[in-house]
């Protein structure tokens, strides 16, 4: 039985589908994200488990109860808002203990649960101040905290981390991630931001239009996109035209390379900047750009099979000048046949 | 050096035009109104510049102007307490409409206050009298047998009051209400708060600054009201405008209505500031 299960759940607006038909099941202790494009529904999924918004049609099952008649005061859920929502006229340690007075939670044993919970994220002795005395990411840290300490059955994230710089941002990923491996709290994490999924996630439900497009641990959506809008959305792609013989292998300008499933006839395969190589034996192409990065160069393509993007690493080997006659190979496992995404 | 000098000057050269109407506008007469409390009066003689103490000691003595500033605030404060009890909620409803109900909502609520006050007291007169409207069909529900007595009471008065006051409350407490973060009840709600608890512990303490502004507006502005005090309450529910206007205008006792009008307005200002002091030093962290 899985932690958590959203059964064909739908949700619309008037005429506006947010959410159409969506599935998943979360393991106990699982961090999943929801990854899409602003309108793709990822945000209302998030408040239909949260008792935000009604379902339309579907369950949700928490640990095998449907929680459609639950309201959210009783779902037991702790959630970081994007906007953090800390009670400004209390103090951190009086925003902490909020879920714990709500649960009659006996005064000695609430100081000692926000103590630990300031403790595990890392905001010692700021007990007494006021939450616009802090910056955000302490801000963010109160939150999470908030969220944590009344023991919830699931951590719901929605973008805990857009209002934060870049940098920190980068920090708070690993400790959010840290933190929830620690206490092991399944989690679901609301977010537009490819890496922020990929860098914490388990699993990632892609989603555009209100549909799941695809679900996968990072490295296989990443790898191993399902539909064009998958390999766009994650990364920068290479969209190659190729045929199919029908036996197992696809063509690309001569080039013949495995590809388990490709059909007869035209097919489109993806291949990341990163995995498309120079080499003897690959199909022609010439260089139309190159741009140095640092640590690599992008160069760019133009081919029969379409225009390309390649990522070498900056290692010494000599690279092609601009209008360059070049041959581009790729690996077989590091090809992708996509799918017609299903919505428009 | 000179150029500094003028561009330090600047901003009172320019707020000057403006400080002028306020120092003769306001200022001017109401120093002379003090200067004038502490003039003489006779029925005979008439005002006497002279300095002499009679009227405040006419004031602090008789027990019928205690009586008079007693029934002022007694009515300012429950004209302000029914606008916070039945603004505040208003605001939290009128907030959560949708844009399109709202402005007809709104307008309704500002409505009184684009009526002339004499003729929507007037009206409020009809509505109350012993033979008005509320009256009539209070008898005809069968909730009571003789006429309850509205006009010329401060019951009548408070009623009158609140409606013509209440907007302003409303209207600053819907401003520090679209201050809060829409999240912040969801985010009581996912921890276990039911509706009041979110009220009272969440939504009421940040909407403070709102209630406590407008507070002040009602209270002030009822226990000055005229018009209304005058047309329900009579010529026997005397509150200290109608005081004196009386003094004034019927007994020609300038000085004397001098003295009750500064001794109105500085009583206004002590209660309103110490009283801003008292909830500002309570709710320290809203008003930043």
């Amino acid at each position: 039985m899985s932690h958590l299960v959203l059964e064909g759940l739908c949700k619309s607006y008037g005429a506006a589908v947010a959410v159409e038909a969506l599935d998943l099941k979360v393991e106990r202790g699982e961090f999943v994200s929801l990854l899409g494009p602003s309108g793709c529904g990822k945000t209302t999924t998030l408040q239909m488990i949260a008792g935000f918004v009604g379902v339309d049609r579907g369950r949700i099952l928490l640990d095998g109860g449907d929680l459609a008649s639950v309201p959210p005061a009783k779902r037991g859920l702790g959630i970081v808002f994007q906007s953090y929502a800390l009670f400004p006229h209390m103090t951190v340690a009086e925003n902490i203990a909020f879920g714990l007075e709500m649960r009659g939670i006996g005064k000695a044993e609430r100081e000692q649960r926000t103590l630990d919970a300031m403790a595990l994220v890392g905001l010692k002795g700021f007990a007494e101040r006021y939450p616009r005395r802090m910056s955000g990411g302490q801000q963010q840290r109160v939150a999470l905290a908030r969220a944590l300490v009344i023991k919830p059955a699931l951590l719901l994230l929605d973008e805990p981390l857009s209002n934060l710089d870049a940098k920190l941002r980068e920090e708070m990923q690993g400790e959010l991630r840290q933190i929830q491996r620690s206490v092991g709290t399944t989690t679901i994490l609301v977010t537009h931001d490819q890496h922020e999924a990929m860098a914490l996630s388990d699993r990632i439900v892609v989603m555009n239009h209100g549909r799941v497009e695809q679900i996968g641990a990072p490295d296989t959506v990443y790898g191993q996109p399902a539909t064009a809008f998958v390999a766009n959305f994650l990364g920068k792609t290479n969209t190659l035209a190729a045929m199919g013989d029908g036996a197992g292998q696809v063509d690309v300008l001569g080039f013949r390379v495995p590809l388990a499933g490709a059909p007869a006839g035209p097919v489109s395969i993806a291949v990341r900047p990163e995995r498309l190589t120079l080499a003897e034996g690959g199909f022609p192409a010439r260089i139309k750009s190159r741009v140095f990065q640092g640590s690599h160069w992008l160069l760019g393509a133009e081919s029969e099979a379409g225009t390309l993007l390649l990522m070498r690493p900056n290692d010494g080997m000599p690279v092609p000048a601009e209008g360059e006659a070049v041959k581009i190979a790729f690996a077989p496992a590091d090809a992708a046949l996509l799918t017609e995404g299903k919505a428009p | 050096m000179s150029f500094a000098a003028s561009e330090r000057s600047a901003p009172y050269w320019l707020a000057g035009p403006a400080l002028l109407v306020f120092l003769g506008l306001v200022i001017i007469p109401l120093g002379m109104t003090v200067l004038l409390s502490f003039y003489d009066w006779g029925q005979y003689k008439g005002i006497v510049p002279e300095f002499t103490l009679k009227n405040w000691i006419e004031i602090a003595t008789d027990s019928y102007f205690f009586e008079v500033f007693l029934r002022t605030f007694r009515i300012s404060i429950l004209v302000t307490l029914a606008c916070v009890l039945i603004g505040v909620p208003e605001a939290y409803i009128l907030n959560r409409m949708s844009p399109g109900w709202r402005s007809v909502c709104l307008l309704v609520v500002i409505g009184p206050l684009l009526v002339s006050v004499v003729a929507r007291t007037l009206g409020w007169a009809l509505l109350l009298g012993s033979n008005g409207l509320v009256n009539q069909g209070l008898m005809a529900l069968g909730l009571i047998t003789t006429p309850l007595e509205f006009m010329f009471t401060e019951t009548g008065v408070v009623i009158a009051l609140t409606h013509v006051l209440i907007p302003f409350m409303i209207l600053s407490v819907w401003a520090s209400l679209q201050r809060l973060d829409p999240q912040v009840e969801n985010a009581a709600a996912s921890l276990g708060a039911g509706f009041f608890t979110i009220w009272r512990r969440v939504i009421l303490p940040q909407v403070v600054p709102g209630i406590l502004s407008g507070a002040i507006i009602v209270f002030a502005l009822a226990a000055s009201a005229f018009a209304s005090p005058a047309i329900i309450g009579g010529r026997r529910l005397k509150v200290a405008a109608t005081l004196a206007y009386d003094e004034f205008l019927n007994t020609l006792n300038w000085p004397l209505g001098a003295a009750v009008a500064v001794l109105l307005l500085v009583a206004l200002v002590l209660i309103i500031v110490g009283s801003n002091r008292l909830v500002e030093r309570r709710y320290a962290q809203v008003f930043e």
